[in-house]
């Protein structure tokens, strides 16, 4: 049994379903990586499945229990976690407090988690008490991930992690993403740098229009010739 | 001397009450705006209401016959509070919580909310009718004179027991807010969800139970800025309703969504009131000693009549939005 399964996923946000039967699979080892081309639904998949907008048809299932049109506030503390594109910190808080706010789901002491996610970012444990609003890009998005990851999630859903950032940036997210991996979470993210983003996917879904094009391991889907010409700029 | 202590009894005590009432009213308007994106009108008729909830609760204390050492008004408070927090829990479920359910525009929210102003109004007077009452009626307001004649003045200072107290639990009330929004994590979410109501609500924070929260708070102080209003002057159908312009007027200068930004507005506008019709003529009467008989001062000396004192929230208002306009705390633009 898979972590988390979509089979033959419609959604959308009330008029024409932006998903028309989206396929896709993912265990707690996994990093999952929808790539694809703008409008696609790549950021559509990761919001229906965090029950942001109207699952129609198929189903979402996570650790084989029916997950569809689900709230956040019931998501997180089964160990679904989501960061989003934009506004994915609150500028007015403080890091610690940014933090807090990730684990509001959780009642018991979650001290150890903070300290977690202090190592994974030292620079934020640097900054714990500074508001969030004034660090940088790069950092916003470490506080993102850490808030995210205070649930002591099973499965992080990303998206667009890397948009916006310094090349510099890009790589250092890159490695956390693997490093949180290798700590026991599953990822699920969408990218835009797809080929940096596939090169270190264990799965790779390739979505256009709605629906899945291309699956396989992102190994496979770079050294597949159709998705390289279609999807990665040749 | 003498006119220094006129001043202060005149400007720095009143406008210091005048201020708290202000504050408290407008940290629930503001609280609510960072929340449910709408300016509420009708808080104006959680004060009123709070204000009749500790006035019945008094007259009942006062029907047993419980004599209590500070007015009624007071002891009764922390009862009138909660009452006045399930009152606007129920208001939000009856008349807001379902036009939200359905999408509703702030501005539809807001006309909703100036219908509830006059239907509250309306309640008020239907069991209370229109004339003002006192809590004052069988008790007695307690005048502190504090003679400063060491210091050289004719005058004492004058504060009067209702106004001591409600400085008092205004500060107190003002810090434990503060603590509440910085140190418990409700008090943190409620922060998260005017900064980021989708990133709230992505954090798995229950913001249904935010929502109800921000209620209890902003209907309590409601009702002990109410209820500190009608110790101060009378208690009637209309008590907080003519004020409802200076107390919005202190949460926009303060920045529209800032807890803190609402309290300096109140104050500022308190005091500024204060100021603006204090008479200077009774400050200034020793100099009509030197001047010619041509320039001597008016009996009245005030930068505007009392009657127009209103404007003065209108004036820092303007001021405040073409200087700054997020206000004096930097708060959402709209």
């Amino acid at each position: 049994m898979a972590l988390l399964e979509l089979k033959h996923v419609v959604a959308g946000y009330g008029g024409a379903p932006i998903l028309n039967g989206v396929n896709m699979a993912i265990d707690q080892s996994d990093i999952g990586v929808i790539v694809g081309p703008n409008g696609a639904g790549k950021s559509t998949t990761l919001k229906a499945i965090f029950g942001l907008l109207k699952v129609t048809g198929g189903t979402v299932e996570f650790l084989g229990e029916s997950i569809a049109n689900s709230l956040p506030d019931k998501l997180v503390p089964k160990g679904l976690s989501f960061v989003p594109q934009e506004k994915n910190v609150f500028t007015s808080m403080t890091v610690e407090e940014n933090l807090e706010m990730g684990a509001f789901t959780r009642r018991d002491d979650f001290s150890e988690t903070m300290q977690w996610v202090y190592e994974m970012f030292p620079v934020l444990a640097e900054k714990r008490r500074q508001p969030t609003g004034e660090l940088s890009g790069g950092q916003r998005q470490m506080v993102a991930m850490g808030r995210a990851l205070m649930s002591k999630p099973k499965l992080l859903m990303l998206d667009e992690p890397s948009a916006g950032l310094s090349p510099r940036y890009v790589i250092e997210i890159f490695e956390t993403i693997v490093r949180v991996n290798q700590e026991g979470v599953g990822v699920l993210m969408v990218e835009q740098n797809a080929r940096q983003a596939l090169a270190f996917a264990s799965k790779g879904f390739v979505l256009a229009q709605g629906q899945n094009r291309f699956t396989g391991t992102g190994a496979e889907l770079i050294a597949d010739p159709e998705v390289a010409k279609s999807f990665l700029g040749g | 001397m003498t006119e220094l202590v006129f001043f202060i009894n005149q400007v720095v005590i009143s406008g210091a009450v005048l201020g708290c009432i202000y504050a408290l009213g407008a940290v629930g308007i503001t609280l609510i705006f960072g929340i449910l994106r709408f300016a509420h009108f009708a808080h104006s008729e959680l004060m009123t209401s709070g204000a009749f909830f500790a006035f019945m609760l008094a007259a009942l204390f006062a029907s047993w016959g419980i004599v209590t050492p500070i007015p009624l008004g007071f002891v009764v408070l922390p009862l009138a509070m909660v009452m006045s927090a399930i009152f606007a829990l129920g208001i939000d479920k009856g008349f807001y919580a379902p036009l939200r359910k359905r999408g509703a525009k702030p501005v539809i929210l807001l006309i909703a909310s100036i219908g509830v102003t006059l239907m509250v109004q309306g309640l008020i007077r239907l069991f209370f009718g229109a004339g003002s009452y006192s809590f004052f009626e069988n008790e007695t307001k307690d005048i502190f004179r504090i003679d400063l004649a060491f210091l050289g003045s004719t005058r004492p200072l004058v504060i009067t027991e209702p106004q001591l107290l409600m400085i008092i639990v205004t500060v107190v009330s003002v810090l434990a807010l503060h603590f509440f929004l910085t140190r418990s994590r409700l008090g943190k979410a409620m922060r998260a969800m005017a900064d980021n109501p989708d990133l709230a609500q992505v954090s798995g924070i229950n913001t249904a139970l935010v929502v109800r929260v921000t209620w209890i708070v902003a209907g309590a102080l409601a009702c002990m800025a109410g209820t500190m209003l009608a110790l101060d002057v009378t208690l009637k159908p209309d008590l907080a309703f003519n004020i409802i312009i200076p107390i919005f007027a202190a949460a926009i200068v303060g920045g529209l969504g800032q807890a803190y930004g609402a309290i300096a507005g109140g104050l500022l506008i308190g005091f500024a009131e204060s100021l603006a019709v204090f008479n200077w003529t009774m400050v200034l009467r020793p100099l009509n000693a030197v001047l010619p008989e041509f320039a001597q001062l008016p009996a009245t000396l005030s930068l505007v009549p009392t009657e127009y004192k209103l404007t003065v929230a209108f004036v820092i208002l303007v001021v405040v939005l073409l200087v700054r306009p997020t206000g004096i705390f930097k708060g959402a633009s709209s």
